[in-house]
């Protein structure tokens, strides 16, 4: 059943991408979301299974196999890999289904379905893998396929340019992830997860001496495994592209830029617990980069007026929030978030993309405004996500925000009470934007032309409807995952007995436990004081902070630091070589230098040749008597 | 194993088919169309043949299908052909991309495609010959005359700056080749005989080898080529017609590589470790620099040759390593840019003989009039990057795997060839493919043919392959890899003790 549901959107994925004439504009969109939903099926028995304390890995064939380095295609369901499953195959089922709407005025179907199935593939592969090397075919697929959807509408200049930002970015990061390996690889030569969990203990002491400083071996794995973790999750440095992804279209923003593939790199870092336990520095960094991350995006999200953007920031931020879970050893917590934040941001992604459709991609959104009447559905849908993403009870994100927060606090680390405090900041901030949206959307008076607006097709509001559900009732139900006196994850995440965080949070003093709730119901005062009370209040804020303001509208000018920093030195020093080092040194002393001394020196001697007889009867009359004299002088004995 | 002398066949065949269009006479019209069929039947027969040397393959280390017969017995030279399993699959590569060669330039050679075709056998004979010479003097024999052949196609049938190219070509190849002969004099003379599984054996004195070692060295360096004495090849391949081009890339880069397993290495163990940092400094600076370079390249074909130098930086690296990873890596990586970069060339030439242009600024928007097309090169691209899955992953893993274990900093620099290679070949791709179109030009391309489907299905097979499932390769060599390590490990502890 495994095989089957990790095989179905492959085939899905061929079927529609390669003969797409075959079976038709229908089935070219049909099938593979039929597919993906037997897939979907398949992923709650297993989940059900998993639960009950089954685990096995299918080994398919040999992959590479040379010295040690013996990498099998296997695939691996235990209680982290069935987890994974049910949210991938939840949403992406989900996705394809609205897809169908959404995409219905697009030309090329088929080649989206199929993107979109393969992107399914890849990340089922990932979450499965059974070692390193696997995880890795799935952590490059699932670029790929990020980097295909996004420049889907290939005509746009812009959206070509950020998926290949998308693409590169992540490769910084992968290189990081893949020297992670080769260490791993070459300290266990191995790189089976149960080999190199199992024999991490006897490595934890081995270090390396790094300008006199000595670095344990484990520390520095983990870091650059946390490094891949970082590009693929968007975090601070390398999280640039994640903004510029949202030129794809809407359904890819829902499934891979908020609820799958941005959240790997948690799942890696969950997956790789029993290793970033005894890495107490790179714990430490992760929680830092998570934190700074959580507040950074928040901050930036406030001002920005695109309303794929504003959600494409908040992921990023929810994603720093499970980071920092993870760095504090709350992985369990991390991977709560990570499901509910699967169903509340897929469904403030769908219901943007409803909003976008129903305007003819309009996302501006200072062009909208008292959308309410015209798409009740969608309104609703929005207002509950919104909830869920500010950690309001009863819903999604109270309980799973919540237990990050109190494990920061409990942790009782310098590291995470600061990613305690921060994260507060940033609730407040996620609170302000997610109602800016809300009220500028929906409310208040309209600024555009919103008179063609209309509700969205039925496949639109089925996958609404399906993840409102799940943003209300998933922190409920998922409630055990966190459950620290019943072991929910069957051992799948390993932590270390005196990392206590998670064991504390339950115990942590009652205003921890309400705080988030308070900064939350402030954030959404505000955001209706200056969104809805007193528009000019807003300008005023914005001319009297117009430094913080002018930093956030423009991103604390990442891009542009590396446009002037890496991009442009690296041109210019690619046309350097060229045209100075390969046709200025090489060409000129090397092949066309030694043409060109020959020429000169043929060109001496063929003056020589002057074809007259009485000059080489001369050279002939020096040389006679030049050997004469030679044999002269031997002769008499005089040399 | 076979009685029969599948070698000489494979050798003697494309010489034989060669002779029978020469003496195809008659019409203009029937010459050109029967030295075609000709040439792909023979080139055919070989793969054929090709694949049944692969099939009978035993496992076990060392040479076979051995054939010998004494030339000048005093002195040690003999005719002696014979495979390992690294040689077996270059062969195997060189059977595998002559029809491929013949099928591209079914249309876009137009003037002398008897004389044409009649290079391109001989070629063939002499890239097999290469691979399964087992004398010294017979392989210096095949490795120089592959420049002939050579020569001429891109001297006759290349682009404007063709003599240029040729004789750049040429001067650079043939300065290496002049070392390597006084080279294999010297190492004659110390042990007696040509016989390459003879010398394999022998010990050369320390300074002997410090000696042979730069001699060797630079005349593969050239063919592989290395940075600095990468110069030629992108003049050769911007010059050369699309099937020239596919050769040079797919088989003869392979010859400099091969001549590292096969002599550098495992003749000269001791030198080699010597220099063995010296070699990760240029692999390093080829992989940096070419790919720096490439970013830059206004003609396609530049672009594709500059990441063939840094592809063969990753493979001078994984030689000379000496870990099991790292040399079945390298001739994994060697296999599989056999096959990518010779596809490249060719969806470059399937674009070229359209547009008579290789400029990357006269195209795109293409993926609107040529949606297979851009799915195919997509594909190959793809396989450039080394994504996984892609023939290009497995060989660039091993590599830094095993550069990982000789030193980290080595792996890092290495890996820095792989954010580079994204970079230039997404940018190529979007710059040609993708965007408005701006040409109008472009507005009149039509997409794959038959015969042109036809030709890209194969080199698709073989990516996949390759990339999914490379046991079937490495499955042949593993063992003489595993032989040859054993006993440079011996030599070199020997030797420090």
């Amino acid at each position: 059943m495994l095989k089957l549901l990790v095989f179905l959107p492959l085939l899905g994925a061929l079927l529609s991408g390669i003969f797409p004439k075959f079976i038709g504009k229908k089935g070219a969109m049909y099938i593979p979301t039929i597919l993906c939903g037997i897939s979907f099926i398949f992923s709650i028995i297993l989940l059900h299974n998993a639960i009950l304390g089954e685990s096995y890995v299918i080994n398919l064939a040999t992959w590479i196999n040379s010295g040690y380095f013996q990498i099998n295609w296997a695939l691996k369901l235990d209680m982290l890999s069935s987890v994974m499953l049910f949210v991938v195959m939840l949403v992406s089922t989900l996705v394809h289904l609205y897809s169908i709407g959404y995409m219905d005025r697009d030309p090329h179907q088929a080649r989206f379905f199929s993107y979109l199935s393969l992107f399914t593939f890849a990340m089922l592969m990932l979450v499965t893998s059974n070692n390193f090397i696997q995880l890795f075919f799935g952590w490059e697929g699932v670029g790929l396929c990020s980097y295909l959807l996004i420049g889907f509408w290939f005509k746009k200049q812009s959206a070509n340019a950020a998926a290949i930002k998308a693409f590169l970015v992540n490769r910084v990061g992968d290189l990081g992830l893949i020297l992670g390996i080769c260490l791993i690889y070459f300290k266990f030569n191995s790189l089976d997860y149960n080999t190199v969990f199992e024999s991490v203990t006897l490595i934890k002491d081995n270090s390396f001496s790094l300008l006199n400083i000595e670095i344990p071996i484990i520390e520095l794995c983990c870091f650059l495994l946390f490094i891949g973790a970082m590009g693929k999750s968007a975090q601070i440095i390398l999280h640039t592209w994640l903004a510029d992804a949202m030129e794809g279209p809407t359904p890819v923003s829902a499934l891979i830029h908020a609820a799958t593939m941005v959240t790997a790199g948690v799942f890696l870092v969950a997956r790789c617990s029993p290793i970033f336990e005894y890495a107490p520095y790179a714990l430490g960094f992760v929680t830092i980069v998570g934190a700074l991350t959580s507040i950074f995006a928040a901050y930036v999200a406030i001002t920005q007026n695109d309303i794929k953007k504003i959600i494409a920031y908040s992921t990023c931020s929810q994603l720093g929030y499970m980071f920092f879970a993870c760095g504090v050893s709350a992985y369990s917590a991390g991977m709560f978030h990570l499901m509910t934040h699967a169903f509340f941001k897929a469904l403030l992604f769908l219901g943007a993309g409803s909003v976008i459709h129903a305007l003819s991609d309009e996302q501006d959104i200072r062009k909208m405004g008292g959308l309410y009447k015209a798409l009740p559905y969608t309104c609703v849908g929005m207002w509950i996500g919104s909830l869920a993403l500010a950690g309001l009870p009863p819903f999604a994100g109270f309980f799973s925000k919540d237990i990050i927060l109190e494990a920061a606090w409990a942790s009782h680390t310098i590291i995470g009470g600061f990613a305690f405090y921060i994260g507060l900041l940033a609730a407040l901030l996620t609170a302000f934007y997610s109602w800016k949206i809300l009220f500028m959307v929906f409310h208040g008076k309209s600024r555009g032309d919103i008179s063609s607006a209309h509700e969205s097709p039925l496949t639109i509001l089925i996958p609404l409807t399906i993840l409102s559900i799940g943003a209300i009732f998933s922190g409920w139900l998922g409630k055990p995952m966190i459950d620290t006196h019943h072991d929910f994850w069957h051992g799948t995440i390993l932590i270390l007995d005196n990392h206590e965080a998670l064991k504390n949070a339950h115990h942590a003093p009652i205003w921890v436990k309400i705080s988030p709730i308070i900064v939350a119901l402030i954030g959404i005062f505000i955001a209706w004081v200056l969104y809805i009370k007193r528009l000019n209040f807003t300008q005023f804020l914005c001319e009297r902070f117009s430094f913080l303001y002018r930093c956030s509208l423009n991103k604390l000018w990442f891009d542009e630091v590396y446009e002037y920093l890496i991009c442009q030195p690296l041109k210019k020093c690619g046309d350097i070589l060229w045209k100075k080092g390969d046709i200025g040194v090489i060409d000129r002393f090397g092949p066309d230098g030694i043409v060109n001394v020959c020429r000169k020196i043929a060109m001496r001697i063929k003056s020589i040749q002057t074809g007259y007889v009485y000059h080489y009867a001369f050279a002939m009359f020096i040389g006679l008597i030049a050997i004469f004299s030679w044999q002269f002088l031997l002769l008499f004995g005089w040399v | 194993m076979t009685n029969w002398p599948i070698l000489s066949l494979m050798v003697f065949i494309p010489l034989f088919g060669a002779f029978i269009i020469s003496l195809i006479d008659g019409e203009e019209k029937n010459i050109v169309k029967n030295s075609k069929m000709v040439t792909l039947w023979t080139s055919m027969v070989v793969f054929i043949l090709s694949i049944f040397l692969w099939a009978t393959f035993p496992t076990d280390p060392g040479f076979h299908f051995i054939e010998e017969v004494n030339i000048f017995s005093s002195v040690g030279i003999s005719y002696r052909l014979g495979v390992d399993g690294i040689s077996m699959l270059f062969v195997v590569l060189s059977a595998f991309l002559v029809p491929i060669c013949i099928l591209s330039s079914w249309k876009s050679i137009k003037i002398r495609v008897k004389e044409y075709m009649i290079l391109f056998l001989i070629l063939e004979s002499l890239m097999i010959g290469t691979f399964s010479a087992l004398d010294l003097l017979l392989f210096y024999i095949f490795f120089e005359a592959l420049l002939i052949p050579m020569f001429f196609i891109i001297g006759i049938w290349g682009g404007p700056r063709k003599v240029y190219a040729a004789f750049k070509f040429f001067l650079y190849t043939l300065a290496g080749s002049v070392l390597f002969l006084l080279a294999i004099i010297l190492m004659a003379y110390h042990s007696g005989t040509f016989d390459i599984r003879e010398l394999l054996s022998h010990n050369f004195s320390y300074q002997l080898q410090l000696i042979l070692w730069p001699a060797l060295f630079i005349s593969f360096a050239v063919k592989t080529p290395m940075w600095p004495f990468h110069t030629w090849l992108p003049d050769a391949h911007v010059e050369a017609p699309t099937a020239g081009s596919v050769i040079l890339a797919g088989v003869l880069l392979k010859v400099g590589g091969y001549g590292f397993i096969r002599f550098s290495i495992p003749m000269l163990p001791n030198a080699s470790e010597y220099f063995s940092g010296f070699v990760f400094v240029l692999g390093v600076i080829a992989v940096i620099y070419a790919s720096l370079v490439a970013l830059m390249q206004t003609d396609m074909k530049k672009l594709i040759a500059y990441s063939s130098v840094a592809h063969m930086g990753y493979v001078i690296i994984g030689l000379f390593t000496f870990q099991q990873e790292g040399i079945d890596g390298a001739i994994i990586q060697m296999l599989s840019h056999g096959v990518v970069s010779a596809a490249l060339f060719l969806c470059i030439g399937v674009l070229y003989d359209r547009q008579h242009s290789r400029l990357i600024s006269d195209y795109g928007g293409v993926v609107e009039k040529m949606p297979k097309f851009s799915l195919i090169f997509m594909i190959f691209l793809l396989a450039s990057i080394g994504l996984p899955g892609t023939s290009g992953f497995v060989g660039e893993v091993l590599v830094l795997i095993a550069a990982y274990k000789v030193n980290g900093y080595l792996a890092l620099f290495t890996g820095l060839g792989m954010i580079l290679g994204a970079a230039y070949m997404l940018w190529l791709y979007k710059r040609v493919i993708f965007g408005k179109v701006t040409n109008d030009k472009v507005t009149l391309l039509k997409d794959l043919d038959y015969r042109e489907v036809c030709i890209f299905i194969p080199l698709i097979i073989g990516v996949f392959w390759i990339g999914l499932y490379p046991e079937s390769f490495s499955i042949e060599f593993r063992d003489d890899v595993a032989s040859l390590i054993s006993n440079l490990d011996l030599v070199i502890s020997i030797n420090n003790n």
